[in-house]
């Protein structure tokens, strides 16, 4: 695949903190790119610099090969989706979905045409005729969505789109902005704090902290293969303890797994711990999650070693039992720091 | 017994308030040739003297012209520089916003005689632009802080989205600021309006030959009480009030919003 879109050593500063640091991001062609990370990793600086609102310090932002870096945001290929939406509160909706078309000299009629075949796509068929304020958030959500695709962008571009959303209303949501995004085969680049709505929606995810990218990749491999510490912590839960390498092996708390030269510490995911082994552990928590049981269990070798675990809804643990648990060798994820 | 003390209170306040506003309204309707008790009336003759008297009906006309003129250009200006200070980092932003809403605090009187001796030097004749110039000065500085008042962050952010799907500069100020602003708008330009009609001072000292209706009324009252200077009042102050309910059904309407 070709890229779309690429982002080249970009470096932005806020006063004296570094936002970011020599970033580079290759956008692929009808992609879903999320950049996932916590707040004040420099994922909506990215994307404001992607859609022309932030002239970076540094670098360039490519869009079809061509330098879209110190071009206004009205100039380039991209459109964008705000948090809060910003529909035009005094437009009906079909007018806001139609604004894009009518700045671009499109006459009344096909431009009407395209803003309700919009609509159709996004399921507001019929509330053209409605103002924003009528509509709930979602609807709301989809009217924002619209707008931005009907100007037909390279790229689209949405900052936090599921944010205002409660959580039952954002999980549908996310199954709707994918079946979207491939019904029109634009890219979308979407940013989120939200791992699980990476992982939903991701083709690609990038997983982002202090102005750097620490991995990036489908989301089964970041998920399963991190690439980082970080990655491994943000990116679904994990324990993470710390190991010594001596000669391709590195020794820890949870036993000796193969590692290449200047690895630090292992990590494993807590579905792939299990009841049965090696290690005794004292369960210090257990949470109930319907289909399964969270275990949090610390290690009676090493005291202050958390281990947790995902068992069985129906495995009959509570706190202050003695369990014997087991890491699956194979699943033991090996980082540099 | 606390209950009637207090309506009694309320309705004293109220009076003074409006009883010499009702006595002048009752004695434009008088029959007779003083606006003194006894009360013979109600008679009309008053207001149509007025109506025919063709110095007052061109002050009267000349007064909504000023008002309408000097309302729209502050509300403009006022728009603007809102706008500008709401959207950009400006230099020494919270000294210059100071500095456009200080006429507020200066009296009219001062800033009619600056106005005065400034168009005197730059050799500008007393005239009803002379006076509209003072009008926009006073009204300029309630306008900003009206509108300012209403301009926030989330509509950065949709200026922002306009931008984004293609609009000029120029686009974004007539098709998604201001019909936004619209009810903040609506309520600087009448309250511009009610000050601009009332405003007596500054018309007196910049106006000459044309003047607006305070100055000619005025000129009236220095012939003496009659009722005709009651009708015109009772008039003057029927405008005030229709531009003031105006003024508040746009003011609450954009609170309920």
């Amino acid at each position: 695949m070709t890229a779309l879109a690429a982002i080249e050593n970009i470096s932005h500063r806020f006063g004296p903190v570094t936002v970011l640091d020599n970033v580079s991001l290759a956008i692929a062609a009808g992609s879903y790119t999320v950049l996932l990370g916590p707040s004040g990793s420099g994922k909506t600086t990215l994307l404001s610099i992607l859609g022309g609102f932030l002239q970076p310090a540094q670098g360039r932002v490519l869009i079809n090969g061509v330098d879209c870096t110190g071009m206004a945001p009205a100039r380039r290929p991209t459109a964008t989706v705000f948090q809060d939406y910003a529909l035009f509160p005094h437009m009906s909706v079909g007018a806001n979905v139609g604004f894009g078309l009518r700045m671009k000299g499109v006459a009344k009629g096909p431009r009407e045409a395209r803003a309700r075949d919009m609509l159709g796509i996004v399921g507001l068929a019929q509330s053209f005729d409605k103002k924003p304020h009528q509509l709930s958030g979602g609807q709301r959500q989809r009217v924002a969505l619209a707008r931005a695709l009907v100007v037909e962008p390279a790229v689209l571009l949405l900052d936090e789109p599921l944010g205002a959303l409660d959580l039952k209303l954002r999980r549908q949501m996310q199954d709707e902005l994918k079946a979207i995004q491939k019904r029109v085969g634009t890219a979308f680049v979407h940013v989120t704090h939200d791992q699980e709505e990476a992982m939903a929606l991701a083709d690609h995810v990038v997983v982002m902290n202090h102005g750097r990218i620490e991995d990036e990749g489908p989301p089964e491999r970041v998920y399963g293969r991190p690439a980082t510490r970080f990655a491994a912590t943000f990116m679904g839960e994990s324990t993470v303890v710390a190991g010594e390498t001596v000669n391709g092996v590195i020794r820890t708390a949870l036993g000796s797994f193969a590692a290449q030269v200047g690895a630090t510490h292992i990590a494993i995911r807590p579905e792939h711990v299990r009841l049965g082994g090696p290690l005794a552990a004292r369960v210090s928590d257990v949470v109930y999650q319907g289909s399964f049981k969270r275990v949090t269990a610390e290690l009676s070798s090493t005291p202050g070693i958390s281990v947790l675990a995902r068992l069985p809804a129906e495995a009959n643990v509570k706190a202050g039992d003695d369990v014997m648990l087991g890491v699956d060798a194979a699943h033991v994820i090996v980082l540099k720091d | 017994m606390v209950r009637a003390v207090s309506i009694l209170y309320a309705a004293l306040l109220y009076g003074f308030i409006f009883l010499p506003v009702a006595v002048l309204v009752l004695f434009s309707f008088q029959g007779t040739l003083f606006p003194i008790p006894p009360f013979n009336g109600p008679s009309l003759r008053w207001y149509a003297a007025v109506l025919s008297d063709a110095r007052l009906t061109s002050g009267l006309l000349n007064s909504i012209l000023v008002a309408v003129v000097t309302s729209a250009i502050a509300t403009l200006l006022g728009f603007l520089s809102a706008w500008g200070f709401a959207r950009f980092p400006l230099p020494a932003a919270n000294l210059l916003r100071g500095l456009i809403t200080l006429p507020l605090t200066v009296s009219y009187l001062i800033i009619g005689m600056g106005l005065l001796i400034f168009f005197n030097w730059i050799s500008l004749p007393k005239s009803l632009m002379a006076a509209g110039i003072g009008h926009v000065v006073i009204n300029l500085p309630l306008c900003f802080a009206i509108i300012y008042s209403q301009m926030g962050d989330h509509q950065a952010n949709i200026e922002r989205a306009a931008r984004d799907l293609g609009a000029q500069e120029w686009q974004v100020l007539t098709l998604v600021t201001a019909p936004m602003l619209w009810p903040a708008l609506f309520a600087s330009f009448f309250l511009a309006m009610t000050f601009s009609w009332d405003e007596f001072v500054i018309a007196f000292l910049l106006t000459r030959f044309d003047t607006t209706l305070p100055v000619e009324i005025w000129n009236l009252l220095r012939a003496g009480l009659n009722p005709k200077t009651n009708a015109v009042g009772a008039l003057v102050f029927g405008v005030s009030i229709v531009l003031a309910i105006i003024f508040e059904l746009v003011a609450f309407r954009k609170r309920a919003a």
